[in-house]
C-alpha cells in the first residue's frame, strides 16, 4: 500500500508544481492577497475631503474653518465662490462635504445670537456619512463652548456641573488597528481556497481529460487515490499557514500571543472541513468549470457568513443559527484568539470540538460518495 | 471576420452552456445568493453590542446610568461582573464586547459636581466594532453628563443659553443614510467581475487542456472569430444578470435608482464585453483551467471586492495602493453605478469613467485576438 501511495504522491506533485506559474500562485496569491488586506483594508474615517463655502469672510467663519481644518477629520480642499459649484463637487464625488456659512454669521456670534453652519454631506457611504455627522456635531460643539467660555458667559452658570469622563482601554488590540483585524483572518481565506477548489479541480481534471480511465486499471485503492490527491494541497495549505503568519508577524507586526502549535492543529481541523467539501464538489462534477462555479458556490456564503469582515451578531436571527454550520467561524475565532488574544485550549475547547465534528462528518460524507469510477 | 462562422461557434459556445445546466444554473444562482446575502443577512452597521457591567457603587445613580446603556438599541446588556476576572472571562469567551465599571464614588462624585471616572473596555480584536462601540458609549456617557447638568442649571434657576452654533446637516443622495443603497450599486459590479471571470477564464484552456483546439485549429476558423463566437453567450448570461440584479434591487429592496436605465445598460455592456474578453485573455494565455482559475481570482474577483472601493474606502488605502486601484475596471463601474443609481448624474459626469472602461474593453479584446494562436 505505501508502495502505491508513494508513487501517486509523486505524481501528484510533479502534476501541482510542474507549470512554474502554479508555483508562482500557490506562494504569491497569499502573499499578495496578505499585503492587500494589510494596506488597503482601512475603515477608519479621517481626512474627509471639504469644500469651503464662506459667504460671510469675517474672523469667526474664518476661525471656524480653521478649526474643522486642525480637527485632522476635515481636508479642506476647495473654497467654493459661486453657487452652482456645489452640486458639481458632489455629483462627482470631488469633495464628500460642503460647509456653508451665511452672510451675517460673524455678526450674530459677536451678538451673542445663534448662527447656523449649513452642512451638505454626501450620503452615499452611509457609514461613513454617520461617523462624519458625529465628527461635525463634535467639533461644532467645542467651537461653542470655546465661544462661550471667551464672552464670559459660563460666569452666569452654576460651577462644578460634573459629568462622567469615560477611560477606555482597549484590550487585545490597543490601538484599534484594522490591520490586525484582517491579517491573521487571510490565513482562512487562503487555506479555504488553496485545499477546497484546488483539490476538488485536480480531482475532476483527470475525469474531464480522460486520464482517470488509465487511474481506474491500475491496483490502486479509493483510499490511497483519495490521499494521493489530497496531501500536496495540505502540505501546500500548512506552507501558505506558515508564509502568511510570518508576512503578519515580520512584516506588519501583528502580534501573535498564542500558540502555534494550536494554530496549526486547528489547520488540520479545518482541513478536513475543505478537502471533504473539495472531495464532495468533485464528486458531483464533470468538467473543472462545474468544480470551479461550484467551489464558489460554497466559497461565497462561507466567507461571508463567517465574521470575516461583516459581525455575525449583526445577521437576523435565522443567519445566525445558519452560520453555526460554517466552519470558516469557528476557524477564524480560532486564528483571530490566537493571534490577538493569546487565550488557549481551556476556552477554544468549542470551537475546535465544533470544527472536528463538522469535518469528520463533512470528510466521512464525502469519502462513502466517492467512487472510482468514470461516472 | 467572416459573420457566419461567428455565427457557427457561437452555436457551438451555446450548445456547451445548455447541455451543462448546472454550470448555467450556477451562473445565475451565485449572483443571487450574493444578492440576498447582501440585500438581508450582511450589513456593516453595528448594534446590540453585547455589554457586560461591573456597578462597584450600587446606587440608585448607577442603576439608572445603566439602564442608559441597556435601553439603548446599540448595546444588549448581557449580564454582571463582580471582578476583572470575570470580565476577562467574558470577553475571552466573546460574551461581551465591551464591559462598563462604574467606580464605587460615582453617585457622590455625580452628586457633588466632580467629574467621575468611568472605566470602559473593548475587546479590541475586532477594531471596526470597538471603534464604533467605544463612539457610542461616549456618546451615552455624554448625553447623560449633558441631562445632569441641565437639572443642576434648572436647580439653580438660570436659564441656559442656546448653543451658538447651530449645525443644519442636509445629507444628499442617501438621505436616510441606509448601508444597503450604498452596498448594492457597488455589489452589481462586484457580481459582474466575478461572473465574467467565472465563465470565460476557462473556456479557451478547456479546449486546450482536452485537446479539442487541434479540431478547431483545422477548421477555416480565424482566431478573431474563435473569440467573438465564445464571448456571445457568456454575455447574454452576463446581461441576464444584470437584469435580473436590476429586478431584485427595484422590487426587492427598493433602491432609488434616479439616472438613466438606458444609460446603466450602456455603461453595463461595455464593462461586461471589457471584464469577458480579460477573462478570454486570461483563458489564452495560461492553457490551463487551474492555473487561470487562480489568475482570474487574484486579478479580477480580489480586486473587485477589496480594491474597487466597493466596502472599504479607497481614500483610505495609502497612495501606492490608491495609484494601483486607477487601473481596477470595477472601480470605475462602481463609481459609474453609484452616480446614476444614488445621484442621478449623467454622462456628463461620468465621462471619465466611461471613456476608461471603453478604452480598457477595446485593449482587453484587441489583446486577447493578438494572443491568441493557432498553432499547437
Amino acid at each position: 500500500m505505501f508502495e502505491r501511495l508513494k508513487s501517486m504522491l509523486t505524481k501528484e506533485f510533479i502534476q501541482t508544481l510542474r507549470d512554474p506559474r502554479m508555483r508562482f500562485i500557490l506562494f504569491v496569491i497569499p502573499v499578495f492577497q496578505t499585503l492587500v488586506f494589510g494596506y488597503a483594508v482601512n475603515t477608519d474615517v479621517r481626512h474627509i475631503k471639504t469644500a469651503v463655502y464662506d459667504l460671510d469672510n469675517t474672523p469667526e467663519s474664518r476661525a471656524l474653518t480653521a478649526r474643522f481644518a486642525r480637527s485632522g477629520y476635515f481636508d479642506v480642499t476647495e473654497y467654493v465662490v459661486r453657487n452652482s459649484r456645489v452640486p458639481e463637487l458632489m455629483d462627482r464625488g470631488i469633495v464628500k462635504a460642503v460647509f456653508q456659512m451665511d452672510k451675517g454669521f460673524g455678526e450674530n456670534l459677536r451678538a451673542g445670537r445663534s448662527a447656523p453652519l449649513q452642512v451638505i454631506l454626501d450620503g452615499t457611504d452611509s457609514n461613513t456619512a454617520g461617523i462624519v455627522l458625529n465628527y461635525i456635531a463634535t467639533v461644532a460643539a467645542r467651537q461653542s463652548d470655546d465661544l462661550l467660555a471667551s464672552r464670559g458667559g459660563r460666569s452666569v452658570l452654576p460651577q462644578n456641573l460634573g459629568g462622567i469622563e469615560i477611560q477606555s482601554r482597549a484590550w487585545f488590540n490597543e490601538n484599534l488597528e484594522s490591520r490586525n483585524f484582517y491579517v491573521p483572518a487571510v490565513i482562512a481565506n487562503i487555506v479555504l481556497i488553496i485545499t477546497m477548489l484546488l483539490s476538488s479541480m485536480a480531482v475532476v481534471r483527470e475525469k474531464e481529460i480522460g486520464t482517470m480511465e488509465q487511474i481506474i486499471v491500475t491496483p490502486i485503492a479509493k483510499v490511497e487515490f483519495i490521499l494521493g490527491k489530497t496531501f500536496p494541497f495540505v502540505l501546500i495549505g500548512f506552507l501558505d499557514v506558515a508564509l502568511i503568519c510570518a508576512v503578519a508577524v515580520f512584516w506588519f507586526d501583528v502580534p501573535i500571543r498564542g500558540s502555534l502549535v494550536l494554530l496549526f492543529g486547528a489547520t488540520a481541523l479545518f482541513l478536513m472541513s475543505s478537502l471533504g467539501f473539495g472531495l464532495f464538489i468533485s464528486t458531483i462534477s464533470h468538467t473543472q468549470q462545474q468544480a470551479m462555479m461550484s467551489a464558489f458556490f460554497f466559497i461565497f456564503p462561507a466567507m461571508l457568513l463567517s465574521g470575516f469582515a461583516f459581525p455575525i451578531e449583526n445577521m437576523p436571527v435565522p443567519v445566525q443559527w445558519l452560520t453555526y454550520l460554517n466552519p470558516l467561524r469557528y476557524y477564524l475565532i480560532i486564528i483571530r484568539s490566537v493571534f490577538l488574544k493569546g487565550i488557549g485550549m481551556d476556552i477554544l475547547w468549542p470551537q475546535l470540538a465544533s470544527l472536528a465534528i463538522l469535518g469528520s462528518a463533512i470528510l466521512a460524507f464525502a469519502v462513502q460518495r466517492f467512487h472510482k469510477t468514470l461516472t | 471576420m467572416k459573420f457566419q462562422r461567428i455565427k457557427a461557434v457561437a452555436k457551438k459556445e451555446f450548445l456547451h452552456v445548455f447541455r451543462d445546466p448546472r454550470s448555467l444554473g450556477l451562473g445565475i444562482a451565485i449572483p443571487l445568493i450574493l444578492l440576498f446575502l447582501f440585500g438581508y443577512a450582511l450589513t456593516l452597521d453595528v448594534d446590540r453590542v453585547p455589554l457586560i457591567v461591573w456597578d462597584q457603587s450600587h446606587t440608585s445613580a448607577s442603576r439608572d446610568f445603566i439602564s442608559r446603556f441597556a435601553g439603548s438599541r446599540y448595546f444588549a446588556l448581557q449580564g454582571r461582573a463582580d471582578s476583572y476576572r470575570e470580565i476577562e472571562h467574558a470577553i475571552d469567551r466573546r460574551e461581551a464586547l465591551i464591559a462598563v465599571i462604574i467606580p464605587v464614588d460615582f453617585a457622590g462624585r455625580v452628586a457633588s459636581g466632580r467629574m467621575a471616572k468611568l472605566q470602559v473596555i473593548v475587546d479590541g480584536s475586532d477594531s471596526n466594532t470597538a471603534t464604533i462601540a467605544l463612539g457610542y458609549a461616549e456618546a451615552t456617557a455624554l448625553s447623560y453628563s449633558q441631562d445632569i447638568a441641565v437639572q443642576k442649571i434648572r436647580r439653580s434657576g438660570v436659564i441656559p443659553p442656546p448653543p451658538l452654533l447651530d449645525v443644519r446637516p442636509r445629507v444628499w443622495f442617501n438621505s436616510d443614510l441606509l448601508s444597503k443603497n450604498y452596498i448594492f450599486p457597488g455589489l452589481i459590479a462586484v457580481i459582474m467581475m466575478i461572473i465574467a471571470a467565472l465563465l470565460t477564464s476557462l473556456t479557451v484552456a478547456r479546449e486546450w487542456e482536452n485537446g479539442t483546439m487541434e479540431q478547431l485549429i483545422s477548421t477555416p476558423l480565424k482566431g478573431p472569430e474563435l473569440i467573438v463566437g465564445k464571448l456571445i453567450p457568456y454575455f447574454v448570461i452576463g446581461i441576464l444578470d444584470l437584469f435580473l440584479a436590476v429586478i431584485v434591487g427595484e422590487f426587492v429592496f427598493a433602491i432609488p435608482l434616479r439616472g438613466s436605465l438606458v444609460l446603466l445598460f450602456g455603461m453595463s455592456v461595455i464593462f461586461l464585453i471589457g471584464a469577458l474578453s480579460f477573462g478570454m485573455l486570461i483563458s489564452i494565455v495560461t492553457k490551463s483551467q487551474q492555473l487561470a482559475s487562480q489568475i482570474a481570482m487574484v486579478t479580477t474577483m480580489l480586486p473587485a471586492f477589496l480594491l474597487s472601493g466597493f466596502i472599504f474606502p479607497i481614500e483610505n488605502m495609502p497612495l501606492p495602493i490608491r495609484a494601483i486601484t486607477h487601473i481596477i475596471t470595477a472601480r470605475y463601474y462602481v463609481v459609474i453605478l453609484r452616480g446614476i443609481y444614488l445621484k442621478g448624474v449623467g454622462l456628463g459626469v461620468l465621462a471619465g469613467e466611461a471613456g476608461f472602461l471603453t478604452v480598457f474593453g477595446a485593449v482587453a479584446i484587441f489583446l486577447s485576438i493578438r494572443k491568441f494562436r493557432k498553432k499547437i
